[in-house]
């Protein structure tokens, strides 16, 4: 079980530090999908670095990320160096760029294995064929380079890379954001099938919500730092109460031809958020009360922190 | 491949003449280069004394080649110290950033501030004249050089995606550098060492003419050049022999960096 409590992260910007993340908390069991949304800004990203141990330099974390019982903020290096790619595994966000182009595809999907495990090369390669077959990957040498295989294909060599070690959890950071629309949703499928089929918890960050209501179990909507919205996804879509993920569900094209309704202004700078709810300058339903921070509070069957939410009749 | 690279050609074939009759030298010269022939000392370029001979009568295309093989060796191993030590110093700074990075660059910055030759003769003239000491002296200059040059680059590819990428699954800051930055930084530090390398035989020629490189009587082109100024008006070729092999070796090297740096480096592949 992984377990998000209260993190928060907070950067050095200027010789002032200033808080990028606060007070998110989820839990991931294997088996179980949870996803993260919002706009850039919002934490997401921040969010992943922080449970890879990877945030950079100068960055300062709160709360408690605990994988089976341990907590992994208090891990030194070395020993989160056997937690990553061994027991999490993640996939980027753009595959043009997560791929060594000095190496084989084979040897970078057995990275992980050849890091975790004393392997032969003989049975990592073996074991990279296999892997790469299973990311439908079968007609395609391992042998190939990155800049040989085209976008969709290389996101499948970095899922499969992730995949080596068998991890408990995958963190998958704008899987499909760099990809063209068809391929999205083959690699969004590919994911679910081998969540399910391993067993393993799946956190998916994404700004896309429909990509989201396709594939996670639970949804967590998060703006400037915070999640405002959380709750089983079926529940969320079907009954959300947060002003800004109505303007979110507002601002992507539908099928129905509306347009796209885009949400003015802009996610604050984490140097100038305002005191209370950081959506309040973009909110039609702003209210005096949204000065001050709003709690996450039960809203049917999921939880909205909004003094104002809008509840569908 | 296509060598679309004119230097490149050039230069790999000056560069590899010399290694050629270096290697050439250690088994067979026309005579042997400490060979003293007094009776025949100073003598005009003949079929039998193809340069000539110098003021002890000895055989000047022998000494040049054995001179080929010092200079080479003096440089090699100078090379091999600076880019032996100054690559993983430079790659350790990156890799860890911060006071190290920091600490490691002004110790090179401090480096930079002697002149390089004056301090190796200081070196030299210190430690005892001698081809040892002279690779060393060298090789300790070209120590922050490749330093530098394998810090900015790795930096660089500190930044990529495959390197966070590296990191998720697993691997440390040892691994991460061997196996995704060194690779990816090799064209930089090849192009760097055959530079170096032009550099350190300048410095070698440079530490025997003034009597502190390689010591008699193994030849040095050094050394050649400095024993010719004393029969400069009545032998003048004397000093063109080692003069043109030293700018030879020296332009070889330049252009097959030059050469190197037009084929490996992409951005200035994609101009042409």
């Amino acid at each position: 079980m992984l377990e998000v409590k209260d993190l928060g992260v907070a950067l050095t910007m200027g010789g002032q530090s200033v808080p990028v993340l606060s007070g998110v908390s989820f839990v991931l069991d294997r088996g179980h999908s949870v996803g993260l949304v919002g706009e850039s800004g919002s934490g997401k990203s921040m969010t992943a670095l922080a449970i890879m141990g990877l945030l950079p330099p100068g960055a300062r974390v709160s709360g408690r990320i605990v994988l089976d019982g341990r907590d992994l903020l208090a891990l030194p290096e070395r020993e989160m160096c056997a937690v990553r790619g061994r027991r999490i595994g993640m996939v980027f966000q753009e595959p043009m760029t997560a791929l060594n182009p000095l190496q084989p595809i084979g040897a970078q999907v057995a990275e992980p294995l050849r890091v975790h495990f004393s392997v032969t090369r003989g049975q990592a390669n073996a074991r990279a064929k296999r892997l790469l077959e299973r990311v439908g990957l079968g007609k395609i040498s391992p042998h190939r380079y990155p800049h040989q295989l085209s976008g969709g294909q290389r996101q499948r060599v970095v899922i499969a890379a992730a995949l080596a070690c068998e991890p408990d959890f995958l963190v998958a950071d704008e899987p499909t954001t760099a990809l063209d629309v068809t391929v999205q949703a083959q690699i969004l499928a590919l994911l679910a099938e081998l969540a399910a089929e391993t067993g393993m918890g799946l956190l998916l960050i994404t700004h896309d919500l429909g990509v989201v209501s396709q594939t996670v179990a639970d949804v967590l909507v998060m703006y400037a730092g915070r999640v405002v919205e959380r709750g089983p996804t079926a529940g969320v879509f079907g009954a959300m109460a947060h002003p800004y993920t109505h303007a979110l569900f507002a601002a992507r094209p539908s099928e129905s031809g509306g347009r796209p309704v885009a949400i003015a202004g802009q996610v604050p700078d984490p140097l100038y958020r305002p005191p209370g709810c950081a959506f309040a300058p973009r909110c039609a339903r702003v209210r005096d009360v949204c000065a001050t921070m709003p709690p996450l509070i039960g809203v049917g069957a999921h939880a909205c922190a909004c003094f104002n939410p809008r509840i569908a009749a | 491949m296509r060598l679309r690279s004119r230097s490149l050609v050039v230069g790999a074939v000056i560069s590899a003449t010399m290694v050629s009759v270096a290697g050439v030298s250690l088994a067979w010269t026309p005579y042997p280069p400490t060979a003293i022939d007094i009776v025949h000392k100073l003598a005009a370029p003949s079929p039998t004394h193809p340069f000539g001979t110098d003021h002890l009568g000895r055989d000047v295309l022998s000494m040049i080649m054995a001179g080929a093989s010092s200079s080479l060796s003096v440089a090699l191993i100078a090379v091999v110290v600076g880019a032996g030590l100054g690559v993983p110093l430079g790659a350790f700074a990156a890799a860890r950033g911060g006071w190290i990075d920091d600490l490691t660059m002004r110790g090179c910055d401090l480096a930079f501030a002697f002149p390089a030759l004056l301090t190796a003769v200081m070196i030299t003239a210190l430690a005892g004249p001698g081809a040892g000491n002279a690779m060393l002296a060298i090789g300790i200059f070209n120590i922050p050089v490749f330093a530098r040059i394998t810090r900015s680059a790795a930096r660089q590819v500190w930044g990529r995606d495959f390197v966070l990428a590296a990191r998720t699954a697993g691997r440390g800051d040892i691994g991460i550098t061997v196996v995704h930055v060194l690779p990816n930084i090799a064209p930089v530090l090849v192009v760097q060492i055959t530079i170096q390398f032009a550099l350190a035989i300048v410095a070698d020629a440079g530490l025997s003419y003034v009597g502190l490189g390689t010591q008699p009587p193994f030849p040095s082109w050094g050394r050649m050049l400095n024993d010719a100024q004393t029969f400069i008006w009545r032998a003048p070729l004397l000093a063109v022999f080692p003069g043109v092999a030293i700018t030879l070796a020296v332009l070889g090297l330049n252009l097959l960096g030059d050469g190197l740096q037009d084929v490996l480096d992409p951005r200035l592949r994609r101009g042409r």
